[in-house]
Order: C-alpha cells, then structure tokens, then sequence
C-alpha cells in the first residue's frame, strides 16, 4: 500500500541535503530528464504557433477559472443528464468518504486505480484500506510504487528514482506469482507487469479513475495516458469513480484542441499520446460516479497573484527542466505534487504552517526555466516570489534582513560599513559565522576590496585623476 | 544624453574593478557617466527572499536617485531584471511609485543592452588574448533576453578565443539567498556548472553578473581550478595598454 504524504516531517533544505548525496538517484534524474527535456524541445520546436497554443492554453484556463462555479454546474447537468451521478467533495475527508461510501455499496472489497495525483493528494488508497478494501495501482510506475511501499516523486513517472535493477527487485519480492528468473531487461519487466495487471483488469468489478479534463458542455471526461491501463479501468469494471479537481475543467468540446496539442507534447515529449479516453456520464451496463474535489482549491482560487498555479494540466515539464528539482528528487518536497508547480500549490493548497511547507517557496534559485516551459504560461517565479512574502521567518533571518535594509536605507550608512569591512580585508575568517557558513562550507569568499568603488569614485573624480598621470 | 551609473551594491563593495572598468571602456567610447552618490541597492534580495516592505522602501529611493538621467547603465543583468521587470509589480497602479516607475525603469541597461542597444557599438576596440568561455546568467537570458548580444561583443575583442559553454543556459546555483538556504542544491548545481566550465579548457569565465560570478569563481576556486572568473566589463575594457 503506497504511503501517505500527509504529516511529512523536516523540510527542503534537509531533505534534499541527503538527495544530494545519493548517486542513484542523482543518475537517474539527470539521465531522465536531460533525455526528455531534448524530446520536448523537439516537438515544441515542430510547431510554429507554440506560443499561440501556450496563450489560448493560458486564456481559455483564466477564463475558465474565472467563471468556475457557472461551468461546473453546467457539468453537473450535463454529466447527470448523460446517466452519471455527480458528488461535491470540500476537503481530502468528505471526498474519502463519498468514494469509499460508493465502493462499498457495490460490495467489492478490490478495486483498480487508473494513476490519479488528485487521489493520492488525498491519501485514498490508505482511506480505503481503512475499511477493508484494497485499491490496486494499474499504472506501471505506480504499480512500481505501491510495490515498493515507497513515496511517488514526479507528477508523470513516479518511480523515476527507481532503476530497473531495483524494479526486477521489488517484482520478484512483491509481485504475486512472478517468475524467479525475471530480468531487468525493460521489455521482461513490462511482461511480467502485463501478465499480472491483465488478471486484474478482467477481475475487477469497481474502478477509480481521475482525469485531465473535464467538458462542462458535453460532461465528457478525458484521460490521457500511455500505458492503455487507464482504457482497461474506464471499460471493462461495472462501476466507475473519477475524483478530479475542479480545475480541470474546460468550458467547451473544442478546447480540447488546444490541450491535446499542450499537453503531450510537454509531458512526454510526444507529438500525441498512445491512449487518449473520453466518456461522457455512463455507458450502458456501467454505473459512473464523478467526485469533484475542492481541498483548498477555491482558497488558491481567491489568492490575485497565486490562483495562475490553478491553470496547471499536470504536464511536469517544469520538473524536467527544474536544476533543483534534477538534483534533490520529489521526495525531497514531501508533497504528491513536487517541484516548481509543487513548490507553489502545495504551500497554497496546504497552507505554510509546518516547516516542510513553509521551505517549499524557497526550494528555487527563481532561474525561470520552468516558466519558459509551462504549456500553459504560469509564472512560477512571480508565485514563488510573492508567497516567500507571506511564508513565516525566523526571527534570526528577519532580525539580519531588517540590519541590511537599514544598512542600505543610507548611502552614507553603507559607505561606513563598506569601509569597515574593507579595514577587516586580511582578517575575512576562511569559514565566515552563522547563516553565512554555508557559503564557505563548498566555496570561498571574494577578496574585499582596499577601498569601495563609491570612495574610488570620490577620491579620483571618476577615474579622471587616475587617467590624467 | 545624461548617463547614469548604477554600480549595484555587490559591486560597489566587492567588486569595484568592475565598476572601473564600465567607467573606462564608457569613456572610451565617448560616453561620460554620472555616479549620483546617493545610490545603494536595487531591492532585490529583499523583495526576492520575502522582505518586501524593506524591498519596496529600497526601489522607491532607486527611482529617486535616478528619475531625471536619459539612461541608468548597470552592469548586472539581474539588477537592471529587477528593476524592469520587478518594479513594476510592486507600485499600486496608478500611484505616484507607478509613476516614478515608469519613469524610470524602461531607461535602465544592462551593459551589452546599453553598448549595443543605445550607443550602437559591437566592437569595443578591446585587446584581451585569451581562451574564455560566457555563462547567460538566468536573468539575463530569460529575464532580460540579452540574446546574443555579449557574444557579438566578445566575439570582437581581439586575440580572444570563445568556446562555447555546455549546458550554458542551466542555473549556475546562485539565485541570491538561496546559495544558503538551500546550500546542498546551491553547491551541486555549482559543482555541474564548474564542471561544464572546465570542460571547455577555457581559462576565463566570463559572465555580466557578477553575484553569480561570485558563486561560481567561489566555486572555481575552491577547487583550486586555476580558472578566472571575470565580468564582461573587465573584459570588454581591456586593452593593450590597460589589461
């Protein structure tokens, strides 16, 4: 059963102090994502309109965002009308309640999983083991997780820390009825992965799915997938739950055409996906639940600079390009949602209470390369920027910041601390105090200079009396 | 055309050879600048890591140190970002701060925007027999879209050798407060960056910001490396009678 991230102890500077040093993982990030930051750059580069496609992409979603509570009713009717049952879920708890509710009025005490970051925000699966019932991951890196009893760590491939060696290990010790000369050649491990989710997929009578879009026009859901895992959850069960975020929401059919060119082509570098799914309300012979989930989302929502992060489609391409994210590793930010786009919705959606959350706007050296990658144009810096002024500060760092503020407040008042320093130039200790040892734990400092240029300036009149000898 | 100086704080007391050098080659060229004593710091560590009442008093007084010169030349692309960029969102609009904004901020430069840009020079006569290879810096690439305006200015310096940078657009690892507080990151993305450098046998590394040189020459240096780290200033003012 995958774990829950709900409760992560320490926070970002720590955890990815020991993600830094694990050379496993640190190969395996850098290996993946330099590979599929060149994929993406390849098709993005085929389009010409690439930044008219990231503009509709981005207006559609403010639009949408904008008029949420008039689409979402109008995806209620639509849904319903079309022979589905439609759920309002506030918060991680209420929407447990309603899934678990629904499965066990079918009686089943299995159900599949298609990959579902909205379940796992909510800790679903440890919902329902709750009560008995036992929901099996479909999707192969999640498989791959919850085999592991392990954390996911990237929004599209969350067994991305795991190299084949460790997946043959985790199969053969975890996987039923495997055999025992299973090899780490990728395409043995895909069998052995397809022999034991097809019992699953023909056994299973109840199904939990999520989705990349939702229609309100038409009420129709989408999945996007590679795998063809998700085609056999949505089909084949009796009973189908979807739990999605309001936000995934588009206002019209044709949308989709925007999206379907964004979305693939961020993710996995893809010009389309292999699987893409659409089902509106039930098929005959199926019962179909949707679960919309709020959990925070309106709060975001409600925030003028902060409520950009809600346009996100769960692409990940922000993580592929991310330096920090490619040395430190999901894990390292203690949320099913990590890097740039988890360091922004996860403080808002969670709040910046625990040490954990309140590190995660600082996980960024604000480089703007996940901005320049968004399908759907977010400024993460912008967002970054303007929660670190909401997160907590120590009292030490605040005391520091308020001496610097006031120091550079007065050119005169900098001119004295700068000469003082310049007076301490031989004395500059090789590991400077406090806070600023972590600067010459890996590095040293500059030389301070005789005098400040400002000084230089006054006693040459700008050089001039330098020049004129 | 009354030209500004903005030396920026890090360079003002850390580097000043850089600061000498932008007077110098501006000269040079024919350009005399002010340096309004007043000047002290842009605001962007403070706005950046979460001070943002310390960091707007600062911008306030950078809009009025500087509202009247026809150009502001800084030679920092993450400065002159902060200002063109920054500024604007933090005035209410249509405040008289918006105003002085407004003013203000479209007439800051960074260096090899104010060469090329408004003095309309790629060939600054400079002599400076070298192997050197230029790291973007993220403000100046993604911020300011300086383009390939350093190269075209470096490419016509004499005697100078440009390789190119591996992995040159990927974060240095410095970004202002971060390089500690999140000193593991800060130091691995270092460490890539400085192997990327060495890489290109360059004996120089040159960059137009001089707080991520900081990070990287740190860097260099701790490892005893042998390579220099020089801001393009330095570089672009070196000649055969002054190097």
């Amino acid at each position: 059963m995958s774990a829950t991230f709900l409760g992560m102890p320490g926070n970002f500077p720590k955890n990815s102090e020991k993600a830094v040093q694990n050379s496993q993982l640190r190969f395996n990030l850098r290996k993946a994502t330099h590979t599929i930051r060149g994929k993406r750059a390849s098709v993005v580069g085929e389009l010409p309109d690439w930044q008219e496609l990231r503009a509709a992409g981005k207006a559609i979603k403010d639009h949408t965002l904008r008029n949420l509570d008039r689409y979402l009713l109008q995806l209620e009717d639509a849904v319903t009308t079309a022979g589905g049952a439609v759920h309002w879920a506030r918060d991680a708890a209420e929407a447990n309640r309603i899934v678990t509710e629904l499965v066990k009025a079918t009686g089943e005490r299995e159900v599949v999983k298609v990959k579902s970051m909205a379940t796992q925000e909510i800790g679903l699966n440890e919902a329902l083991a709750q009560h008995g019932i036992t929901a099996y991951e479909t999707d192969l890196a999640e498989l791959i997780v919850q085999l592991g009893d392990d954390f996911p760590s990237h929004i599209l491939v969350p067994a991305i820390h795991r190299n084949r060696s460790e997946i043959r290990e985790i199969f053969l010790d975890k996987m039923p009825g495997v055999s025992a000369d299973l090899t780490d050649d990728p395409p043995a491990l895909t069998e052995a992965a397809r022999l034991h989710l097809r019992e699953r997929f023909l056994r299973s009578k109840v199904a939990i799915s999520g989705a990349n879009f939702m229609v309100a026009e038409s009420g129709t859901l989408v999945v996007l997938e590679s795998e063809g895992n998700g085609r056999m959850c949505l089909s084949l069960p009796e009973t189908l739950i979807s739990v999605v975020g309001i936000e995934k929401l588009l206002p019209s059919w044709r949308d989709l055409e925007v999206f379907l060119q964004l979305l693939p082509r961020s993710s996995t570098g893809e010009r389309m996906n292999p699987y893409t799914s659409m089902w509106t309300g039930a098929v005959e012979g199926q019962d179909f639940h949707l679960v919309l989930l709020d959990n925070g989302r309106t709060d975001v929502l409600a925030d003028e600079v902060g409520r950009q992060a809600l346009r996100c489609i769960r692409c990940s391409a922000c993580l592929n390009v991310c330096p920090v994210y490619e040395r430190a590793g999901g894990h390292a930010y203690g949320s099913v949602y990590p890097g740039p786009i988890g360091a922004i919705l996860t403080p808002q959606l969670r709040g910046m209470s625990s040490e954990l959350d309140a590190s995660l706007p600082y996980a960024s050296s604000l480089c703007g390369a996940c901005y320049e990658v968004c399908p759907v144009a977010i400024d993460i810096p912008e967002v970054l920027v303007d929660l670190r002024a909401k997160a907590p500060h120590a009292a030490a760092e605040k005391a520091g910041m308020k001496v610097a503020g006031w120091v550079l407040d007065d050119h005169e008042r900098l001119a004295k601390a700068q000469r003082a320093a310049s007076r301490l130039r031989k004395v500059v200790p090789r590991r400077l105090p406090g806070p600023l040892s972590a600067w010459t734990d890996t590095r040293d400092v500059p030389e301070i200079p005789e005098e400040p240029f400002r000084d230089w300036w006054k006693r040459t009149g700008g050089g001039a009396s330098e020049e004129a000898e | 055309m009354r030209v500004a100086l903005f030396i920026t704080c890090v360079n003002d007391t850390l580097f000043p050879g850089t600061g000498k050098a932008v007077v110098s080659l501006l000269r040079r060229l024919g350009c005399e600048v002010d340096f309004p004593a007043a000047q002290t710091c842009c605001g962007q560590m403070h706005v950046n890591t979460g001070y943002r009442t310390e960091g707007v008093r600062l911008a306030r007084h950078f809009t009025e140190v500087f509202a009247g010169y026809d150009a502001v030349v800084a030679p920092s692309g993450s400065c002159a970002a902060m200002v063109r960029e920054q500024y604007p969102k933090l005035a209410r609009p249509g405040s008289r701060g918006a105003a002085a904004i407004e003013e203000v901020a479209p007439k800051v430069y960074e260096l090899s925007e104010f060469l090329i840009d408004v003095l309309k020079v790629d060939d600054v006569g400079a002599y400076f027999p070298h192997r050197v290879t230029y790291h973007p810096t993220c403000h100046s690439l993604r911020g300011l879209r300086l383009g390939d305006r350093p190269l075209r200015l470096l490419r016509n310096v004499r005697g100078l050798e440009l390789v190119p940078l591996p992995g040159a657009e990927e974060c240095c690892g410095f970004g202002g407060t971060f390089a500690v507080k999140n000193p593991a990151i800060s130091a691995a993305m270092g460490a890539d960056k400085t192997r990327n450098i060495l890489d290109t046998g360059a004996e120089v590394l040159c960059a137009a910001d001089n707080s991520c040189l900081m990070h990287i020459g740190g860097t260099l240096g701790r490892q005893r490396a042998g390579v220099r780290a020089m801001h393009l200033a330095e570089i672009l003012a070196s000649t055969e009678e002054a190097r």
